[in-house]
């Protein structure tokens, strides 16, 4: 393996955690959805929104991040997917600037809107924002409607080099129902996620309403936990059916960027076997979680760090998949050969090795940050 | 499809927007950070309860502030993407770096121990609690200077060389991007200009409290500091921007010319200190540039080229060529005409489009030559690669009023600043600010001033770019998303709607707190 593969592996590798990690983190929209029904009244809120209005800024940050990480190593996948599926990417943003200000705002006086119309934002981005992000995540499997040509910029009257080929620009994509499942699926991890940080926290702390809080988080993760791994199922029964794409990097015509696209039949579930070590990471995620509801349910024990450890392991181990063995992770559906891959779409080396350099960094701002956790959390 | 000068309107409208609104609420964050971090030092010190009520109170401010700057931040970030994606691949690979160590290094720096710095006074200890300000305003600070690279490397590309394999400007020189000239005199004017916000901005709302006899104390304390912190960022905000104007003449001269409205240089070229411009004025006619001006002799030279009798071509003079300049690396160099440089820019387009032609065909002597050809073409031309996507000198120039008058008021403003808070230390040292109803007036008028005087700054720099989006190598007409206008339209639609009704909410809550005061606000 040459360096600048290792180095476009490894810099899949860290985009595939900081996805895996804003997916655990999202389990702080999935907490905003329970301001309308799992709220009482409005002590009980305060409650949701200070435990999860302390954490928010941290879901939002691993979103900037993660942006900005796949435009320093993906620079093809961001301009091809977001300025392509342009409506999926802007209603995404959207559904999260509305959430930015809304912890702030809603319990001020002079609000403008309203209570109301700020924990509307909330709910909005808690369930529209979970549900988008996983058919963000999904188009890597399911591709989209684009046509790619990096010489295009040369060529006179459109000098695009990546188009989306419909009018819908992406808004297709939220209705196809591989996409929506895994939206889904995610809208309920994070909502499982929330409960059980909710349950968490409230378990903890004195006085009527947290008690409520808490009981409550516990009798609804019956029923979300239980949909989240029967939704979970099914995805995975889908993507191990999947047919996938792959760089076929022993064809003489590739020359390390490009290389003709193969089909393959059941090539996720193909990745999954032949790395064994993505399995394993995927099936001791997938036991976590599942460990973490059980415990919940049946215990009542607070298993809110186990599950989120869990869906880390388990979305990092398919983002892998989706990338690795010279996948194309986000494939056309217009015209195979413009497929993003590992090899056509990266940083150069240099700047791939400079931003190797960077990452070291990054356990450094884990440790900070789950320092502060640590203080802000334990009262 | 076709290119519509309509889509690249939207775009650069819908960048436009999102970058002012932006920049209405991060320069405050900037400022009132290190000024905050600077009261709870004095608390920290002192254990005088003063002190924390002074921290508290201006750390909500900075709070409603901060919840705006990040709603507004994220969308420029992707809209890099999802409206100038041409531009995401052709530069990506150096654009992309500074977003992410900004993720990294700073974002997180700065909402990590923002939270801390907000919510935290009851769960930490009283020095972790200080040192998670200084955390979030070094944060704040250090995200700017990731955020300028990035734009200073559009204004001035360098650290790069271009890679017709991938056909994009690939990273060469990570230190010479990080570290350029450029970035560093953008990085100090963006962030002074920031802490002078948050100078202006703190007195003010203390000069209200004085008109209405409230908060003596706090508001004749927070004025000392703010006035001496304003001062500071002045003086600052002159030496940046001297040696802002000296990499302006060097790396992009259109834009010095534009904002100067100077059509014709000369040896010793004057400074327009006021001036109207003659709005009938174009570049091919002979009407006078200026209806009304007051020049100062020599001083554009100077400023420029720190020589007063130094040659600062004109908009004109740009466009024909013919004289001599110094480049980047201090070599002297004739200018070519703006055909020559059309002419270069194409002989480089056309060479990579050979290139395009034969990099994927099957290995030999043939594809080894006409593909070393194309290289040597495009060593030799690519540096006007940009130009082969214009038509004709006029859509090389920038648009004069917008950059002349946005500098000037710019300019101007900063000269009332000076004035206003020299006036502000010298009152406040009298102890006899409060009596000045005159000046406590003027104070709460000055708030509008700063923000335009800010934005303008950013005007300048970004309509006096123009056409290019990196300058000389891709103009915005070829980097912007192959979406229709329409949509573009739609967004920036409700872009304009959702920033306005977050802008009045925003201000509304602000005013609601500031009315209640140091002592009315309730602390979680």
């Amino acid at each position: 393996m040459t360096t600048y593969h290792f180095l476009q592996l490894y810099w899949w590798a860290i985009v595939s955690i900081l996805g895996a990690v804003l997916v655990f983190l999202t389990f702080v929209q999935g907490g905003q959805t329970l301001l309308w029904g799992t709220a009482k009244n409005e002590d009980e809120k305060r409650i949701l929104l200070t435990i999860f209005g302390h954490k928010w800024e941290l879901t939002f940050t691993t979103l900037v991040t993660f942006g900005g990480a796949a435009f320093a190593s993906f620079p093809l996948f961001y301009s091809t997917s977001f300025g392509g599926a342009y409506w999926l990417w802007i209603l995404i943003l959207l559904s999260f600037v509305i959430q930015s200000f809304s912890y702030e705002f809603r319990s001020k006086e002079r609000n403008l809107l309203g209570k109301k119309t700020y924990e509307t934002f909330l709910m909005i981005n808690g369930i529209v924002g979970t549900i988008l992000l996983g058919v963000a995540v999904a188009t890597f499997i399911s591709g989209g409607n684009y046509a790619m040509d990096k010489m295009n910029i040369t060529t006179g009257s459109s000098n695009i080099i990546s188009y989306w080929t419909n009018n819908y620009r992406g808004l297709e994509l939220i209705f196809k129902p591989f996409n929506l499942l895994l939206g889904v699926v995610v809208f309920l991890a994070a909502r499982t996620l929330g409960l059980l940080f909710t349950f968490n926290q409230c378990s903890k702390m004195e006085g009527e309403a947290s008690k409520n809080l808490a009981n409550r988080a516990l009798s609804k993760v019956k029923v979300t936990g239980v949909g989240f791994v029967l939704f979970f199922v099914a995805f995975v029964v889908c993507l191990f059916l999947t047919t996938g794409y792959r760089v076929d990097t022993a064809s003489a015509s590739f020359n390390g960027i490009n290389g003709p696209i193969v089909e393959e039949k059941f090539a996720y579930l193909h990745n999954m076997l032949g790395q064994w070590w993505i399995a394993a990471i995927f099936l001791i995620g997938v036991v976590l979680v599942l460990v973490a509801l059980i415990r919940t349910v049946f215990k009542e024990k607070s298993s809110f760090y186990l599950a989120g450890l869990g869906v880390v392991l388990a979305v990092f181990a398919i983002l892998l998949t989706v990338g690795f063995a010279n996948m194309a992770y986000f494939h056309s559906l217009y015209d195979i050969n413009s497929s993003l891959t590992l090899y056509n779409s990266s940083s150069s080396l240099y700047t791939l090795r400079t931003m190797a350099w960077v990452s070291l960094a990054v356990p450094f701002v884990i440790l900070y940050i789950a320092y502060v956790w640590r203080k802000m959390t334990q009262k | 499809m076709l290119l519509t000068s309509s889509l690249v309107d939207a775009s650069r409208l819908q960048f436009a927007l999102t970058a002012m609104y932006h920049w209405l609420f991060v320069p405050l964050t900037l400022g009132l950070g290190v000024l905050i971090a600077i009261f709870e030092t004095k608390y920290y010190i002192s254990k005088e309860e003063f002190w924390k009520k002074t921290t508290q109170f201006w750390s909500r401010i900075f709070a409603i502030n901060f919840a705006c700057g990040v709603a507004t931040g994220i969308i420029l970030e992707f809209e890099f993407g999802t409206n100038w994606s041409n531009y995401s691949w052709f530069v990506g690979d150096i654009f992309g770096a500074p977003l992410a160590i900004e993720g990294i290094f700073a974002f997180f720096m700065e909402t990590t121990f923002f939270a801390v710095m907000y919510f935290g006074w009851n769960r930490v200890s009283k020095g972790f609690h200080l040192a998670s300000t200084w955390l979030t305003a070094i944060g704040a600070n250090l995200s700017a200077y990731w955020i300028l690279t990035a734009n200073g490397w559009m204004q001035d590309p360098r650290g790069v060389a271009f890679n017709p394999m991938t056909a994009r400007n690939e990273m060469t020189d990570f230190w010479d991007i990080v570290f350029s000239p450029t970035t560093i005199s953008k990085f100090g004017h963006s962030v002074f200009s920031g802490f002078l916000v948050a100078a202006i901005v703190v007195i003010a709302i203390c000069s209200w409290y004085l008109l209405k006899k409230r908060e003596k104390e706090f508001s004749l304390k927070s004025i000392k500091y703010a006035s001496v912190f304003g001062l500071f960022a002045i003086a600052m905000l002159m030496v940046t921007g001297h040696t802002s104007a000296q990499t302006v003449s060097k790396t992009q001269p259109m834009k010095l010319a534009a904002m100067e409205g100077l059509y014709r240089g000369q040896n010793g070229t004057p400074f327009v200190a006021f001036g109207i411009l003659n709005p009938k004025k174009e570049i091919d006619n002979e009407e006078k540039p200026f209806l009304f001006k007051i020049e100062v002799p020599k001083i554009l030279s100077f400023l420029a080229f720190s020589d007063f009798n130094s040659f600062v071509p004109g908009i004109n003079d740009i466009i024909d060529g013919g004289y001599i300049y110094k480049d980047k690396n201090g070599e002297e160099k004739l200018a070519l005409p703006f055909n020559e440089k059309v002419r270069k820019g194409e002989i480089a387009k056309r060479a990579l489009a050979v290139y395009g032609q034969f990099k994927d065909k099957p290995n030999g002597a043939q594809k080894d030559t006409v593909l070393a050809q194309a290289q040597s073409y495009l060593d030799e031309n690519f540096d006007y690669f940009g130009y082969s996507f214009l038509k004709s000198p006029k859509e090389s120039v920038p648009n004069v009023p917008v950059t002349f008058y946005s500098f000037h008021i710019m300019v101007m403003l900063g000269g009332y600043f000076i004035l206003f808070l020299l006036i502000a230390f010298w009152l406040n040292k009298k102890k006899i600010i409060e009596n000045k109803r005159w000046f406590l007036f003027i104070a709460i008028i000055s708030v509008p001033l700063v923000y335009i005087c800010a934005e303008a700054g950013w005007v300048v720099a970004e309509v006096g770019r123009q056409p290019w989006t990196i300058q000389d190598l891709l103009p915005v007409n070829a980097s912007v998303s192959g979406v229709s206008s329409g949509n573009v339209y739609t967004t920036f639609i409700i872009f304009v709607v959702l920033f306005t009704t977050l802008l009045i909410a925003e201000l509304m809550i602000l005013f609601r707190q500031i009315g209640k005061g140091p002592d009315g606000i309730k602390w979680n």
